[in-house]
């Protein structure tokens, strides 16, 4: 065998741990605000670099409110049922759960634009910072919520010319259910980043994630209608966390706060986010299961 | 008190379920030095990059950078250390200044601070008039050198590529490993650059031969080469019948 000429493995090295570290940046938490701010700016560069996303994230709800809502509006009446004072058209009655399918959907562009990153490599540049996985992690989610307010927001502001009878505080109060919301969509995104292996993956969590998801909810139609016509479906939709994340939304609009919406928003957000930091570990995720670059082991 | 190797990888082993990827691999890069990482594809390097970069959590056997190991500091490590990956990860839709900036933030580098740098290091690879276009209409030379300015951004000690002149043309691979071995040079920088190109490597270079997870040699490039064989002569050999070479 050749015979080593390199340098032979030094004995381990004494370093103090207080010494700064030779490094241009900053690895305290000014230096993480500076990263977090960099993850959130990018995230809103890519938003509104792609512009179509930005309508196409628009039209689907308005197309739901201004025909879907319209047509309805005759034969679903809702009747009078906290938070509403009185009966309500119906197309008030749907806006709070559009706004929030909008989040739920940018949840899950925000968990393919994760997947498309891990494909094309970017996401290995987000591990190799410095900073802890979880924090990155956690980063890469505040930059998706705040995306998705953004887009509640533009929606709530083009529904207003319909009638909406939302007091202005509302829009204020909405803000924070608008964040617990988008954090704990923004959760299951991530989750599911990494457990869909490939782009083409994705088609799937369409079917299985989103429709059922909105569907078996309280955003199209108020929950005493489903229990009339099925229990079990009354039991899904109450299990249904997106249920919770749109009745905070539309109490906070009217100026209330649900306290049992708020207890499942905060604790799906809290589970499903450490079910993601632990997917994303690099000894016990995702990445450690995936089976390394094509081509190598024996 | 010694001074630690720029990186020390000791008895570092992989596996991906039953298969194994890397084993029992050490090696070192001093301080200063570039060092070739050779292999096949499939070799394992790739795996071993990961598992230095800590994209894979390291399974058996201690991974250190300047002294810091991954294990137990992995800020310290990862903040010494820049990283060309074998993929392109630069964002397309985006342009050079707004990449770059990215990857400053993601190391804690203030704005201002990183303005600065980029323009220094734009000017160091030849591509400063390039600065406010978008990634996508760079060539494939100019993107790799532009991912070389991201790695250096946070001035690391120890620069990490992974296979970065696969795909390019002659003139642009001789530009990639110009400009690296200007910044051994005249920077000090260490570097372990995988590669399966042997124009690349230099006599005087450290070298590592790694082939199905293990290495089968190591040395100085001109010292793997026996009896006037040239390097890639001498690789064939020992890719070719690698427990020969052990025996």
């Amino acid at each position: 065998m050749t015979t080593p000429t390199l340098a032979p493995a030094a004995p381990p090295a004494v370093q103090d741990k207080a010494a700064p570290v030779p490094h241009l940046g900053r690895l305290d938490a000014v230096g993480y605000l500076i990263c977090l701010s960099g993850i959130v700016r990018r995230e809103l560069l890519r938003f509104f670099n792609q512009k179509e996303r930005f309508f196409s994230a628009l039209v689907r709800p308005l197309v739901w409110l201004f025909i879907f809502a319209a047509g309805f509006r005759n034969t679903l009446g809702v009747s009078i049922e906290p938070p509403y004072q009185t009966y309500v058209l119906y197309e008030v009655y749907v806006v709070p759960g559009l706004a929030v399918m909008i989040q739920l959907f940018n949840g899950m562009q925000s968990s393919l634009s994760m997947v498309y990153d891990r494909e094309v490599g970017s996401m290995k540049v987000l591990l190799t910072s410095p900073y802890p996985r979880w924090t990155l992690l956690l980063a890469k989610l505040i930059a998706g919520v705040t995306v998705s307010v953004v887009q509640a927001y533009a929606f709530l502001a083009i529904a207003w010319y319909w009638e909406l009878d939302i007091p202005p505080i509302g829009y204020l109060a909405a803000l924070p259910a608008f964040i617990a919301a988008g954090f704990m969509l923004g959760s299951i995104g991530l989750l599911l980043s990494s457990m869909v292996k490939q782009l083409e993956n994705f088609a799937s969590v369409m079917n299985f994630v989103i429709f059922p998801m909105f569907f078996a909810s309280s955003a199209l139609y108020p929950l005493w209608r489903i229990r009339e016509s099925s229990e079990t479906l009354y039991a899904i939709c109450m299990a249904n966390p997106f249920t919770h994340a749109v009745q905070l939304v539309r109490f906070a609009l009217y100026g209330q706060f649900e306290p049992v919406a708020c207890a499942v928003v905060v604790g799906t957000t809290i589970v499903v986010f450490i079910l993601a930091i632990i997917a994303y570990d690099p000894g016990r995720g995702i990445m450690a299961r995936r089976g390394g670059p094509a081509g190598e082991a024996s | 008190m010694s001074e630690a190797p720029a990186l020390e990888v000791s008895q570092v082993s992989h596996r991906f379920g039953s298969r194994a990827a890397l084993s029992d691999v050490s090696l070192s890069v001093g301080r200063g030095r570039f060092v070739a990482l050779l292999g096949p594809n499939g070799a394992g390097k790739t795996t071993l990059f990961s598992v230095i970069t800590r994209l894979y959590a390291n399974q058996d056997g201690r991974v250190a950078i300047f002294g810091h190991g991954l294990d137990r500091e992995p800020s310290r490590a990862l903040a010494r250390m820049g990283v060309v990956f074998q993929a392109r990860t630069l964002d397309t839709d985006l342009t050079v200044e707004q990449n770059l900036l990215y990857h400053a933030s993601l190391h804690g580098i203030a704005r201002r601070i990183a303005k600065a740098r980029i323009a220094t290091l734009l000017d160091r690879v030849g591509l400063a008039d390039r600065r406010g276009d978008k990634i996508r209409t760079l060539s494939g030379g100019q993107s790799r050198r532009i991912e070389i300015a991201r790695s250096l951004i946070h001035e690391p000690s120890l620069l990490l590529l992974d296979e970065p002149t696969v795909g390019l043309d002659l003139e642009s691979r001789a530009d990639i490993v110009a400009i690296v071995r200007a910044l051994v040079r005249e920077e000090g920088l260490s570097v372990l650059w995988a590669t399966h190109i042997f124009e690349e490597i230099e006599a005087g270079d450290d070298a590592v031969v790694l082939h199905r997870g293990r290495i089968i040699a190591r040395g100085t490039a001109g010292g793997i080469a026996q009896d006037g064989e040239t390097l890639e002569a001498a690789f064939r050999r020992l890719v070719a019948d690698p427990v020969k070479q052990a025996a």
